[in-house]
């Protein structure tokens, strides 16, 4: 809501700056969003009279003018502007002036000629954009005022972000009642009494949908000029209000509307067709508005209409066809109340808002309907001349105001402090909310402009609002100490996060919405969950995957020139899955997801350069699910190359892949290199289990080697798994530290040696023992994978 | 006698002109060894008179002490030499580069939100989560916002597609973290619903919300905290204490102004808009707009089963990337959300 100081002072004047001004909004829920000055900094410009204009003697396109300046003194001013001509009035720049822009005006020769002043534009004085020619003044300017008093140039403009519920500071009046209240200065209104009704024409009023409108005033005014000049102080103040003028009638109405908050309509009456109705649209019912828009409408969508057809989307804009014109000589104006919830939402359905459907969704003072009728007809009949009708009134039943209990005691127990009745009292008188007392509480009716006034914290809020929040001290709250569980057995994802960036992975935070070609390469998603409302077409899928955000990323840094990347997130993804909680349909699981590229360590003289593999991020993974040991499967994944990914099981659960992208998505991509990643379900990776103390063995260890030659094609998986299950009890430990292909091992055959160790809680092993323990290891790898000893 | 000394003369002379160990073993045998000269003294002995085979013994055995002295003290000193050659034969260029993996880093609003955890949970606030695809009910309806309230215009919300390709009905993204303390109430309502007395609730529930939303300074996804303290005795001028407390902690400063103004939400009653500014720096005395805040509003708490007569609580909600770009003088929201390694490896 945007208005003039001025205008607002006109009606409510506290002795305070502007700038105090807009501070004792602010602080009282009004929030200043923006505060801007009329015009900029300047002096000594008056309104001048241009008496005579002769050529320059010496300049084609200059003007010796001579001008009263008022005060009985006439100056020559030599001024090129085109419009110069004898009779206007414009600001004149007396010498000694500065102009904004710091433009000092001094007594000169122009091109021979003495030149006293400056005669100027809209733009010279900073008002307005138009260069074009001097700024002309209305002829009743009076000659020699100081022209920042004469156009109110000192005047500021304050700009509103009211909150949904100060639907009552939707007006001048409105903010003028709550700057009352504030300062305790008294609020003086415009008073608005019934018109003269001099005609007898008169339109009957049907209310079809008495809920949605509960009541409807218009009425007939005839013989108006509707092109009358709309006058000045009335388009300045619209102008000032960031409303465009438009024609006498419509700015009228608006002017209205912003002075008391009651949005009206003006139909212009030879359009009209027998009684107006109001009542709900048909389903499918068609109507075009003032905004050329045509809408076809569903049937909870309250109309203005006639006898034959629909005239205006009610409390929202009017329509097109019934609408006033520079022609129109007959106007039915009309105000009326519609609830809240009759308009809430409607215009947004049709992707477009009104200053009417944003007040009437918010509330609109139900009392002010014949008052506000009343006025904009004295303003028809004072600048479009005109005979007014009587005022035709439907009323059904209009919104109860319930009486609201505040009790002392509870405002200090939801403020923190005590604030004593008597002031309490005064509080609420200053607010205009009227109440009375039964023993201690206040019984407090709202008025019929509130609508924000239905429970006892919002008189509270009331109070604590005039009381000033400054004014509520700030306590360190007290609570009952009780200590949070800490599991164990469950890692804080912090310590996950941080595991991964030691890890050399740098944590990004990607969006949730992706493109719809990602979740097809990198998951084959075939059930979308896809938004109704995207922002842009590439953020337009909810993701069931991280990994298209990381190669992105991977994708964006090489453009960069950062040709190393590591990155990691974690974020929920989505699925749509019907047992899904808690949120029916969907499934959001946490998922962690890494991903390396380009050289496995950072460039360095000490080690040599190769690229990140598969090995590399399966070790960072196992070193983050440490102490768990994962088992990995070879298996398919949409996103990885066949031969070079892995499923990641961990205690018979599958909690995610590792592996390196696909070749066909790395060139899709266009990534020189092949990322390896993994990705992994967060609820896995956050558990950790409780250690469990096992007797440490005095007896010394055995270690022994043992290297095996096996198909190529062979799993380490499954003998590891077999070399497990099947070891005497003295093995304690079996670790691969070799794998070998090359000479001296057949073609198509690796070499696979084990470090066996060995030990006995109780006893120190023999040599016999551990030669069986050897042996038998040998002899199932032999019979089970067709293994044979390595000599 | 003068022969001995001789000897231990000759002994050390000899050791002291060898520099190599095993040389000196060798030179060591001609002195003690099978055949030494001090060894074929003491074999000599025997030959002596009795009376003088006691003071002469003493001798050479003075002379055979000195000899290995001598011989101790040279091992010892070649020792020395041979360590102080490798030790030089080892040094490095210690200014090179050390060997290894690079560290990676946090997300700087991830540095935010562990912070933030920290420090509430250092008075005994709990952290919980939701889902971000919401159900209508929990992220508008149950915080006091039915259908078509003008309050849901304050949010542009993300609605989804059903499987038919139109707008999926009861779900959205959710447009702000406040289900969560729907949810996390419903839940402790249902914990001690038998109980007597229903313990304090005290939690907070950062996480990433969604709104239809992208310039400069608006990103379509971003993060918020919401906190929630519901007891027997809380107020307004708790809540005041409490975000005050948290800011000059947040921010490791006294050097700042907090101030809260009325405001409006629909799930909050009294509401305010909490602004803070630093008394320093260059943003010194610009307020910024931190958070919102307020009562719980008593619907919200009769919704989820809690009587707004026996308790009473306080809600905020704040922006942590905006507390993210303060704390680090970050000058652009879009930053957060662009995967540059330029940017985020500043915060490792």
């Amino acid at each position: 809501m945007k208005f003039s100081e001025s205008w607002l002072r006109s009606f409510v004047d506290p002795v305070c700056s502007g700038g105090e001004f807009s501070h004792l909004l602010t602080m009282a829920g009004l929030e200043v969003e923006d505060e801007e000055c009329v015009a900029p900094a300047f002096d000594k410009v008056v309104v001048a009279q241009v008496l005579e204009v002769e050529k320059h003697p010496d300049a084609d396109r200059l003007n010796v003018c001579r001008v009263d300046i008022g005060g009985g003194e006439t100056r020559q001013i030599v001024c090129g502007a085109p419009n110069a001509a004898a009779g206007i009035k414009v600001p004149c720049a007396l010498p000694g002036a500065e102009l904004p822009g710091g433009f000092t005006i001094k007594v000169a020769k122009v091109r021979g000629v003495a030149s006293s002043g400056m005669l100027c534009s809209a733009k010279e004085l900073g008002i307005a954009d138009d260069a074009a020619g001097l700024l002309l003044l209305s002829a009743d300017a009076s000659v020699g005022e100081d022209i920042r008093r004469h156009l109110d140039l000192d005047d500021r403009l304050l700009t509103l972000k009211l909150t949904p519920n100060r639907a009552d500071c939707l007006s001048l009046e409105g903010v003028s009642r709550e700057v009352a209240a504030l300062t305790g200065t008294a609020a003086c209104f415009t008073p608005v009494d019934d018109v003269e009704v001099s005609i007898a024409t008169a339109r009957a009023i049907v209310l079809d949908a008495p809920e949605a409108c509960p009541r409807y005033c218009g009425r007939v005014i005839a013989g108006v000029d509707a092109a009358a000049p709309t006058p000045t102080w009335m388009s300045r103040r619209l102008e000032r209000s960031g409303i465009r003028p438009i024609s006498a009638l419509v700015d009228i109405t608006n002017y209205v509307m912003l002075e008391l908050g009651q949005p009206l309509h003006a139909f212009d009456n030879s359009r009209l067709h027998g009684a107006i109705h109001v009542r709900m649209a048909r389903a499918g019912e068609k109507i075009t508005l003032l905004n050329e828009q045509t809408l076809e409408l569903q049937d909870d969508v309250l109309l203005i209409a006639d006898e034959q057809r629909p005239l205006a989307m009610g409390g929202v804009m009017g329509g097109e066809e019934s609408g006033i014109s520079l022609a129109t000589s007959e106007l039915f104006l009309e105000s009326a109340f519609f609830a809240p919830t009759a308009i809430a939402g409607r215009a947004r359905r049709y992707s477009f808002v009104s200053d009417a459907s944003h007040r009437f969704e918010r509330g609109v003072d139900f009392g002010g309907t014949r008052r506000a009728l009343e006025r904009a007809t004295r303003l028809v009949l004072d600048i479009c001349g005109g005979q007014a009708g009587p005022v035709s009134e439907a009323l059904a039943t209009l919104p109860e105001r319930h009486a609201v209990r505040l009790r002392p005691s509870r405002v200090a127990k939801v403020l923190g402090i005590t604030l004593d009745a008597e002031y309490i009292g005064a509080l609420f008188s200053r607010l205009a909310l009227p109440f009375r007392r039964d023993a201690e509480d206040f019984i407090v009716t709202p008025p019929s402009y509130r609508f924000d006034i239905e429970i006892e914290e919002d008189l509270i809020e009331e109070l604590a609002r005039l009381h000033g929040y400054e004014n509520i001290p700030a306590t360190s709250p007290t609570g009952l100490l009780a200590m949070l569980p800490q599991t164990e057995q469950a890692r804080p994802l912090a310590r996950v996060r941080q595991i991964v960036a030691d890890c050399g992975y740098q944590e990004v935070v990607n969006f949730a919405f992706v493109e719809e070609a990602w979740e097809r390469d990198f998951a084959d998603n075939g059930e979308l969950i896809r938004l109704a409302n995207p922002i842009a077409s590439q953020l337009s899928v909810m993701r069931s995957t991280l990994i298209g955000g990381l190669v992105a990323n991977v994708a964006g840094n090489l453009k960069r020139r950062q040709p190393r990347a590591r990155f990691f997130e974690t974020g929920r993804c989505f699925f749509r899955d019907p047992q899904g909680k808690p949120v029916a349909g969907f499934r959001q699981p946490w998922k962690l997801t890494a991903l390396a590229y380009g050289s496995a360590f950072p460039e360095q003289w000490a080690c040599a350069a190769r690229k990140v593999d598969f090995f590399d991020v399966k070790g960072d993974l196992e070193r983050l699910l440490a102490p768990r040991v994962a088992r990995f499967e070879s298996a398919q994944h949409p996103a990885l190359h066949p031969g070079r990914s892995a499923r990641v099981v961990v205690d018979g659960q599958a909690i995610g892949f590792v592996g390196e992208l696909h070749p066909q998505w790395q060139q899709k991509y266009e990534l020189p290199l092949a990322p390896v990643l993994f990705e992994v379900d967060l609820d896995a990776i956050v558990m950790a289990s409780l250690a469990q103390y096992a007797e440490v063995s005095r007896q010394p260890p055995v270690i022994r080697d043992m290297a095996i030659v096996v198909d190529q094609a062979l799993d380490l998986q499954p003998l590891i798994d077999g070399l497990i299950a099947n070891r005497p009890e003295i093995v304690r430990e079996i670790n691969l530290f070799d794998v070998y292909v090359g000479r001296g091992v057949e073609a198509g055959k690796k070499s696979l040696a084990f470090r066996i160790m060995m030990q006995d809680t109780r006893k120190t092993l023999q040599e016999v023992d551990v030669e069986a323990a050897m042996q038998h290891l040998v002899a199932y790898l032999q019979e089970t994978f067709a293994a044979q000893l390595r000599v | 006698m003068h022969n001995f000394d001789q000897i231990v003369q000759a002994a050390s002379a000899a050791f002291a002109a060898t520099d190599d160990p095993d040389a000196l073993e060798q030179v060591k045998a001609s002195y003690l060894g099978k055949s030494g000269q001090i060894t074929a003294l003491l074999k000599g002995l025997g030959k002596l008179p009795a009376d003088e085979r006691k003071s002469v013994g003493a001798s050479i055995n003075r002379a055979k002490d000195a000899v290995e002295a001598a011989l101790n003290a040279r091992r010892e000193a070649l020792r020395q030499m041979a360590l102080a050659g490798r030790l030089a034969e080892e040094a490095l260029d210690v200014t090179l580069p050390g060997r290894g993996q690079s560290r990676g880093g946090l997300h700087p609003v991830t540095r935010t939100l562990e912070r933030i955890e920290a420090l509430f949970g250092a008075i005994g606030f709990d952290v919980a989560d939701g889902p971000e695809i919401e159900a209508d009910f929990q992220n508008f309806t149950a915080l006091n916002t039915p259908a078509d309230h003008p309050a849901r215009s304050m949010h542009d919300t993300f609605y989804l597609q059903d499987e038919s390709g139109g707008v999926a009905e009861n779900v959205l993204l959710r447009t702000h973290t406040s289900p969560i303390q729907v949810r996390y109430m419903q839940a402790h309502v249902a914990r001690h619903v038998s109980a007597e007395s229903m313990p304090e609730i005290r939690v907070i529930a950062p996480g990433r919300v969604y709104r239809v939303d992208s310039d400069a300074t608006h990103s379509p996804m971003f993060h918020q905290v919401e906190g929630l303290w519901v007891g027997e005795q809380v107020s307004f001028a708790d809540l005041k204490g409490i975000i005050g407390d948290f800011l000059r902690r947040f921010f490791e400063s006294d050097d700042l102004q907090v101030r809260f103004r009325p405001s409006f939400f629909p799930f909050t009653e009294p509401s305010a808009e909490i602004d803070m500014a630093f008394m320093s720096g260059a943003l010194k005395g610009r307020w910024l707009e931190i958070a919102g805040c307020g009562m719980v509003h008593p619907n919200v708490l009769r919704h989820v089963g809690i009587d707004p007569e026996k308790y009473i609580g306080f809600a905020f909600g704040m922006g942590p990337d905006r507390l993210t770009m303060l704390r680090y003088g970050v000058n652009d929201l879009r930053l957060f959300y662009d995967g540059d390694l330029r940017f985020l490896r500043q915060f490792v």
